[in-house]
């Protein structure tokens, strides 16, 4: 469903991703994982467009994305650190996009919403939250336009125990649903019942991209955390 | 379109700085209108001050709204909407905006107290000054990522347009007095709207004797019908050009 191939990209010139290919296809639950800096999030903004890439295409649904706008219709994307006007309510903030928004047909998902309890305090102003009910904000307007490929960048960095049961049910009824969820975390732990398949980056390069499932046999570990460090280790004492 | 302009408006009017700026040049209007009984005086005296008042508010604060919605543009830009429109709506909200505050200030009172086509070009001017500041506002805020030098440049676009650019026309004027510089002089007024609009409403009071040989030919060119639309379209230009390279420059930026 979105294909990468030989995606560059350089900031300045500090190389951040160096010929990054991949395939990611429907009904799959990826975990992207690598050290800070390794270009998870410039794969993802890359995808939404908000990076443009020095070489290489990105495909999705088969068309190509470079200059596009229509795919980010079917994207959902929660942000490491949303970001939203400061004079803004929660509110305003929904009822914003849902406007800007309405003439696609398609219905609304609005059950993050009220299960964050949102509705409780909509008239808060953005400045005032904490950073985890932004990260319910941004969760919730991810999942608001019920997009078939869902962004995730760290989305459990910063929620309570309970709201982070409380994405992490939704994740996996959307995963259930059939859609493409992509998930960059550093808390391994919390991805092994998440997903399907892990991708590691090292240095904007991919190292693997294997199923959880292949990886697991691979390296003997039932664990995401323990499988990664053996892979580490490995990969270290071979140079 | 229209539905992010209507988020920008509501967003600048609830903003207490454009209503103050409406009043400020509502309270300039009506003091210099209302002192001054000789009209072609008075409005002098009022084109002098907005000459440096407008593109001044227009380019700071156009700049510094600009830095503050980056979040408002981030939110926006990953939604299915195309980059070019988010721009042109913020852009289109903030020269909206500051019309609104020159008609209110400027507009009505000279309205009301001078019923002749001079008044009518100077809020004309005013208003493409207006929308010529913003959009090199905006250009500087697409080029600069951080928020301090794009103030920086902002001030000092406004700085070079109303001190700076006329002491290197004086400058040049005065090196090469010996050759014939109506033509150039002409030339040298278009590429600055500020000195343009000057020019233009100069010589609608009859003052352009007070400009010498140099007035009598801005007054041929200028002051004859073919001229006038060139003036014009050079002002629209001027908003056109700036505004055109910022699109340009936000889509392919990296956000």
């Amino acid at each position: 469903m979105i294909e990468l191939s030989h995606i560059r990209k350089a900031f300045g010139r500090l190389p951040v991703l160096n010929d990054v290919s991949l395939t990611l296809c429907r009904g799959q639950s990826i975990a992207l994982i690598g050290p800070n800096g390794s270009g998870k999030t410039t794969i993802i903004k890359c995808l939404l467009g908000m990076v443009t890439p020095d070489s290489g295409t990105i495909r999705f649904g088969g068309e190509d994305i470079q200059g596009g706008w229509a795919h980010r219709a079917d994207m959902g994307y929660m942000p490491q650190t949303g970001r939203y006007p400061d004079n803004m309510t929660i509110a305003q903030v929904f009822d914003m996009m849902k406007d800007i928004r309405k003439d696609e047909d398609g219905t609304i998902d609005e059950q993050l919403y009220y299960s964050f309890r949102l509705d409780q305090i909509s008239d808060k102003r953005m400045r005032t939250l904490s950073g985890g009910t932004r990260q319910k904000v941004s969760a919730s307007l991810a999942f608001l336009f019920e997009p078939s490929v869902l962004i995730l960048d760290e989305p459990t960095a910063g929620l309570d125990p309970v709201s982070t049961g409380i994405l992490k049910q939704k994740i996996h009824a959307a995963r259930e649903e059939g859609r493409l969820i992509l998930i960059t975390s550093h808390i391994l732990a919390e991805l092994d019942d998440m997903v399907s398949e892990v991708v590691y980056l090292q240095e904007g390069t991919v190292k693997f991209h294997k199923s959880l499932t292949r990886l697991q046999a691979d390296t003997g570990e039932q664990k995401l955390v323990r499988a990664i460090a053996q892979y580490m280790q490995n990969d270290g004492s071979h140079g | 379109m229209g539905k992010i302009v209507k988020y920008v408006l509501l967003d600048i009017l609830r903003n207490k700085i454009v209503l103050s700026y409406a009043a400020l040049l509502l309270a300039i209007s009506l003091t210099v209108l209302g002192l001054e009984d000789n009209e072609a005086k008075a409005l002098l005296s009022l084109l002098n001050i907005v000459l440096i008042v407008l593109p001044l508010v227009s380019v700071i604060f156009s700049t510094v709204y600009y830095y503050n919605s980056v979040e408002f543009i981030e939110l926006l830009v990953c939604q299915p909407l195309k980059r070019i429109r988010i721009l042109l709506s913020l852009y289109c909200g903030l020269a909206v905006s500051l019309l609104i505050a020159f008609w209110i200030g400027v507009g009505v009172p000279v309205l009301c107290f001078l019923h002749n086509g001079t008044g009518i070009l100077l809020l004309v001017t005013g208003s493409a000054l207006t929308l010529i500041f913003s959009a090199l506002a905006v250009l500087g805020s697409v080029v600069m990522r951080d928020k301090a030098r794009g103030i920086g440049l902002a001030i000092l676009l406004w700085f070079y347009f109303s001190v700076l650019y006329d002491a290197l026309v004086l400058f040049l004027l005065f090196q090469f007095s010996d050759y014939p510089l109506e033509r150039p002089a002409i030339v040298l007024g278009c590429l600055n709207p500020i000195d343009l609009s000057r020019i233009l409403l100069l010589l609608q009071v009859d003052n352009s004797a007070m400009m010498g040989y140099t007035g009598a030919v801005f007054r041929s060119f200028f002051g004859s019908g073919g001229g006038a639309l060139v003036a014009l379209a050079v002002l629209v230009l001027w908003t056109a050009l700036p505004l055109w390279a910022a699109l340009r420059k936000f889509n392919r930026k990296d956000l």
